[in-house]
């Protein structure tokens, strides 16, 4: 399920450096929230993983060990040792394990590159995490908390139902 | 019957719990098992902690140990042995005898299942595993058919466990070396099976192409489903044809023979993908759960979404209605 092109193409606008502060605000908060995200991970901790929306003009480079995130236009095709792409919406629901990442790839609705060890260490990492996005992230709208919660789980079962 | 679920983290264990198996099999990580796939499987104190809430919901933890020992390291074995023990474990799946004759002669209460990697599909190799290490339950190799399980039910004195549902591996199960010759690495020794870290993917145009340690072994067209980047799934160039030499890439699916397994006595149905993610145990679970309790009738609308979730998005009962010579 891709993102509505009104919505994509609004995003697609924004600053990269915009994008990049609210972004590295969500990774930390989730972070916090999961402190032993990585540990699955061992070595592969080391590596540099791309994820790429299908759906926008940005993509975001994670490095787990030094946990920043980076974000750039996808023209600049940053380096990485593994990466994956997909619609916005799939890549979101992998990263909360509401959908199997193996079931995702047979459908081609996703791509992998580079690295595999990295990328499945990455993959079981994220599975085991139990992330809940607006639930986790809901903090982050101040005293708007309690309604981003309530949009972002209608958005996410919609989501979800379009992809079953 | 029992269903036996599989769990590669925690979080795949709870679902399975949630979701309604009566037994969870899980391994430590590290090769004592034939799922040790990177970022997989168990610590010591996870496989604790899981084997408490398995206990605290009935549900059962069995732990594989179910790979072969390396000659001058099988510490390794014995330590996973003692410590999935030690955590409750209600069975260990073994394959290797050696390692069977440990856990016999050690912890003589212990439960002691015989993996499908030990590859025993005759009256005469289960009756000498079950006198000679006291193996209460044997999980069958994929190559029977349901005739051939209830045969060898009658004539074993054990139970029979049989995967109902998941990956499909060529018949030759706990002998297969296909990937080993490629990457060195094998499901029997080293508990891989084409190696995560041996694998790429690359786009060529529309195609996706799978390489395994620098091979091309698959090339699957726009949109066409893909599967596994395994040996025995590879599409190869053979004479004037192109195409799966030894198996394309589907999932077994039996629960069309739910009855017939039934009535020739086996005592478990196994699924297969303790290396799938938690989704992926959460709806299959549930899904063979609701067909296991449903009438015959309205079994198969219960398992309508599962093909989905499938190698290749295809299912098959393989040799369980075998149609070949």
């Amino acid at each position: 399920m891709l993102l509505p092109r009104p919505l994509s193409l609004t995003i697609d606008k924004l600053p990269v450096a915009l994008v990049q502060r609210v972004v590295n605000q969500a990774f930390h908060r989730a972070l916090q929230q999961h402190p032993d995200l990585f540990d699955r991970l061992g070595n592969e901790a080391n590596k540099r993983f791309c994820f790429a929306p299908t759906d926008l003009d940005f993509v975001f480079l994670v490095h787990p060990e030094s946990k920043f995130i980076h974000t750039f236009r996808k023209a600049a095709q940053p380096r990485a040792d593994a990466s994956i792409a997909g619609p916005m919406l799939t890549l979101l629901a992998l990263l909360e394990g509401r959908i199997d990442g193996d079931a995702v790839f047979f459908s081609r609705s996703l791509s992998v590159t580079g690295d595999m060890e990295a990328m499945l260490a990455l993959r079981n990492a994220l599975d085991d995490c139990s992330f809940d996005l607006p639930r986790d992230l809901a903090a982050m709208a101040g005293p708007l908390a309690l309604p981003f919660r309530r949009i972002a789980e209608v958005i996410r079962h919609r989501a979800l139902k379009g992809m079953a | 019957m029992e269903l036996i679920c599989p769990a590669g983290t925690p979080a795949a264990f709870r679902e399975a719990v949630e979701a309604g198996a009566d037994a969870v099999y899980c391994g430590f990580r590290d090769e004592t098992n034939a799922r040790n796939f990177p970022g997989l499987n168990f610590t010591r104190e996870e496989l604790r902690q899981a084997v408490a809430h398995g206990h605290a919901q009935g549900v059962h933890t069995y732990v594989a140990l179910n790979t072969f020992m390396r000659a001058g390291h099988e510490d390794l074995w014995y330590r996973a042995a003692d410590d999935a023990v030690a955590a409750g474990a209600d069975a260990v799946i073994l394959a290797d005898m050696a390692l069977m004759d440990y856990v016999s002669s050690t912890y003589p209460d212990q439960r002691l299942h015989v993996s499908v990697q030990a590859s025993a599909s005759n009256v005469d190799a289960i009756a000498l595993l079950v006198e000679s290490f006291g193996a209460k339950r044997l999980v069958l190799p994929r190559v029977l058919t349901v005739p051939e399980i209830a045969n060898l039910a009658r004539n074993v004195d054990c139970e029979l466990e049989v995967f109902a549902f998941g990956g499909l591996c060529v018949m030759a199960e706990g002998r297969c070396s296909l990937s080993s010759y490629v990457t060195g690495q094998s499901p029997n020794m080293q508990g891989v099976c084409s190696p995560a870290s041996h694998v790429r993917y690359r786009e060529d145009g529309p195609d996706m192409v799978s390489e395994l340690a620098g091979f091309t072994i698959n090339r699957f067209g726009k949109d066409e489903p893909a599967g596994y980047p395994t040996l025995c799934k590879g599409r190869f160039h053979i004479a004037d044809d192109d195409g799966y030499a030894f198996e394309d890439p589907v999932s077994l699916d039996v629960m069309e023979h739910l009855d017939a397994l039934r009535s020739a006595g086996v005592t478990a149905l196994k699924i297969e993908g303790r290396q799938r993610g938690k989704a992926y145990v959460a709806q299959v679970v549930s899904s063979l759960r609701a067909a296991l309790e449903a009438p015959k009738e309205a079994r198969a609308q219960k398992l309508t979404q599962l093909h989905r979730l499938s190698e290749g998005q295809r299912t098959t009962a393989g040799a369980y209605e075998k149609k070949w010579r």
